[in-house]
């Protein structure tokens, strides 16, 4: 029992670290949301001050909402990062179940083929895929984007689902089987509810760098009406004069979304990372 | 209806072979159990009969049809997992009832047998619950009762006693005895277990390294085991192997049960007592020897031996079985 005593001492060195990493981690954030309230000269004066009633400002907001159109961009990034989700959790999900449940010839070959794209950044080859989506028809659509984004996030939950589903008991499966369940039933009702704590913890490792990424919406679908939030917090960046008020309104307006995604999958995330360290 | 013909089964995983020729008829009704050490390869050549595996050679036929290419869930076979494999997210009575439903038997039909079969396991109270909410024991049961609700040809069993404690281990071995009397099922049943093997058995398939080593019932393997693999395996405590040389007798090997070796002053064999175990009923003598180990005599009731202390040992030549340089019996 005695060695099941924690010592103050770690505890206190522990939290150091982590209260630490907190506030380094945060602080972008709180100053990204803390100078959005505040005017323009405020913002300059003092960057970390509070938005005190002197220099509260709402015109970023203001800005944000009568430029441009932001409602649009939201669901421009919406659309995309849910649907990207959405195929890259279906796909990899699939994937991972086949490479892990199956024997076939070449099953390792097609792992790694598979798992290839965590080493190879996508963006690589991002010329060839302008010359694919040129050739396709597809510029300036957001479904070019989502193919992108679907390539993009699945050698990751391709890897980690496969590894999890490698723990799914084998009995359940071919209890399943010996009652007469098809393998996709197998699939979708017996393996899928038990990984899900990995399937949120993809969902979340997917999701934040569609959700911030500039680059292929700019190359990709720079047009107005396909602009995602990212892409359109853009225009308050000029060569010359930056409308600081607006970029700092638009980013924070900007977490929001991922925010509310990101605590729906938090709970599952956490038993994800934890699982096999806590029975 | 359930009688299963393995013909020359073979199994290879990549180069391994893994069964290596099996030949096998189970009868009508009988309780068939496969016992080995861990990695003879039984649970596969259940998996093979459930069709979870594909035989690489041979046939298994059951009531005299070839069954290799059929699915499992047409094999009309039920399995009952070591590790329960209860579906998670189904209660009770939907866990029993899900093969029924995949067969598309009528609803009223579903619930009639599975209310059956869940008294015949007593298992009434339970049949909203979740297999979260169950103990082990409880588990086990239904897993059972979902195997039962099925009415298969053939019941195969993969160690469905290893993951309970020793208490529950006794009742639940009775408790399949008892079903299988009633239910008249043919039955095969896995197990690393002589004790479970022994209790349920007809019929007792030893297996070695994929191949068969022995065929019978329990009392033809105790008393009549083929090498000293069999000799060794059946019986608890386990048979003592001495050297025929040192005792004048025929073959390389004697082998001798614990109740048939006895303490005696004059004996041939003289040792030192190294440990003694009193079970209350029996009491279990081990005897360091020089030529042949350490040896186990079992006595019936209590005695008390003084631990160092020399002591002889007689056998009884008649109970003696006798083995050639390759653990072959001789006759």
């Amino acid at each position: 029992m005695a060695q099941a005593r924690i010592s103050w001492g770690r505890t206190i060195a522990a939290h150091a670290i982590l209260i630490t990493w907190t506030v380094i981690a945060l602080f972008p954030v709180f100053v990204t949301v803390v100078n959005s309230f505040k005017s323009r000269r405020a913002i300059f004066a003092d960057p970390l001050a509070l938005p005190w009633p002197e220099h509260f400002d709402l015109v970023g907001y203001t800005t944000v909402l009568k430029q441009g159109d932001f409602f649009g961009y939201f669901q421009n990034s919406m659309i995309v990062t849910v649907v990207s989700l959405f195929l890259v959790l279906l796909f990899g999900a699939m994937a991972a179940f086949a490479l892990s449940e199956y024997r076939f010839r070449g099953d390792m070959l097609m792992g790694l083929y598979l798992a290839l794209g965590i080493m190879i950044p996508i963006r690589l080859g991002t010329v060839a895929i302008l010359e694919i989506m040129v050739a396709g028809g597809l510029v300036n659509t957001l479904t070019a984007l989502i193919l992108v984004y679907t390539a993009q996030g699945l050698p990751l939950a391709v890897f980690i689902l496969s590894e999890f589903m490698k723990t799914v008991s084998d009995d359940l499966k071919n209890a399943g089987r010996i009652d007469g369940l098809s393998e996709y039933a197998i699939f979708f009702t017996l393996v899928l509810p038990l990984v899900r704590p990995a399937m949120a913890t993809v969902a979340v490792f997917t999701m934040i760098p569609i959700w911030n990424d500039l680059w292929f919406p700019l190359i990709l679908a720079p047009a107005e009406e396909v602009k995602t939030i990212t892409l359109g917090s853009q225009v308050f960046i000029g060569q010359f004069v930056t409308n600081w008020n607006a970029v700092l309104a638009a980013l924070s307006l900007a977490i929001l979304p991922v925010l509310v995604l990101y605590l729906i999958f938090s709970r599952q995330l956490i038993r994800g990372i934890t699982a096999g360290a806590v029975k | 209806m359930g009688a299963l013909d393995l013909k020359s089964v073979t199994k290879s995983f990549g180069a391994t072979d893994v069964i290596k020729g099996v030949n096998l008829e189970v009868a009508e009704g009988e309780f068939c159990v496969f016992v080995g050490p861990s990695g003879c390869g039984k649970s596969t050549l259940l998996r093979i009969i459930a069709g979870l595996e594909d035989a690489s050679g041979g046939d298994i036929l059951l009531d005299g049809k070839r069954v290799n290419d059929i699915a499992p869930a047409k094999r009309e076979l039920a399995m009952v997992f070591q590790s329960y494999a209860l579906y998670p997210h189904l209660t009770v009575r939907d866990n029993m009832g899900l093969a029924l439903k995949q067969a598309g038997v009528p609803k009223d039909k579903i619930k009639a047998s599975t209310d059956r079969a869940a008294q015949m396991l007593s298992l009434e109270k339970l049949l909203d619950r979740r297999p979260a909410e169950l103990s082990g024991g409880q588990r086990q049961r239904v897993a059972i009762g979902r195997a039962i609700v099925r009415r298969p040809k053939l019941f195969l069993f993969d160690e469905p006693l290893s993951n309970l404690d020793a208490a529950l281990r006794v009742a639940t071995r009775i408790e399949i005895a008892r079903l299988h009397r009633e239910l008249g099922a043919t039955m095969i049943y896995v197990t690393h277990d002589q004790v479970e093997a022994m209790t349920l058995a007809d019929k007792i398939v030893v297996l070695r390294d994929g191949r068969v080593e022995q065929v019978g019932s329990p009392m033809h393997l105790y008393n009549d085991p083929d090498n000293t693999f069999v000799a060794g395996f059946i019986g608890s405590p386990q048979m003592n192997f001495l050297k025929s040389a040192a005792l004048g007798l025929p073959g390389e090997t004697t082998g001798i049960r614990p109740e048939h070796l006895f303490i005696k002053a004059s004996g041939a064999i003289a040792g030192t007592v190294s440990h003694v175990e009193k079970l209350g009923g029996e009491t279990l003598v081990y005897i360091r020897t020089e030529p042949h180990g350490l040896l186990t005599v079992r006595l019936f009731g209590e005695h008390s031996y003084q631990v160092d202390s020399a002591v002889g040992l007689d056998i009884d030549a008649a109970r003696a079985f006798h083995f050639d340089a390759a653990g072959k019996r001789l006759r």
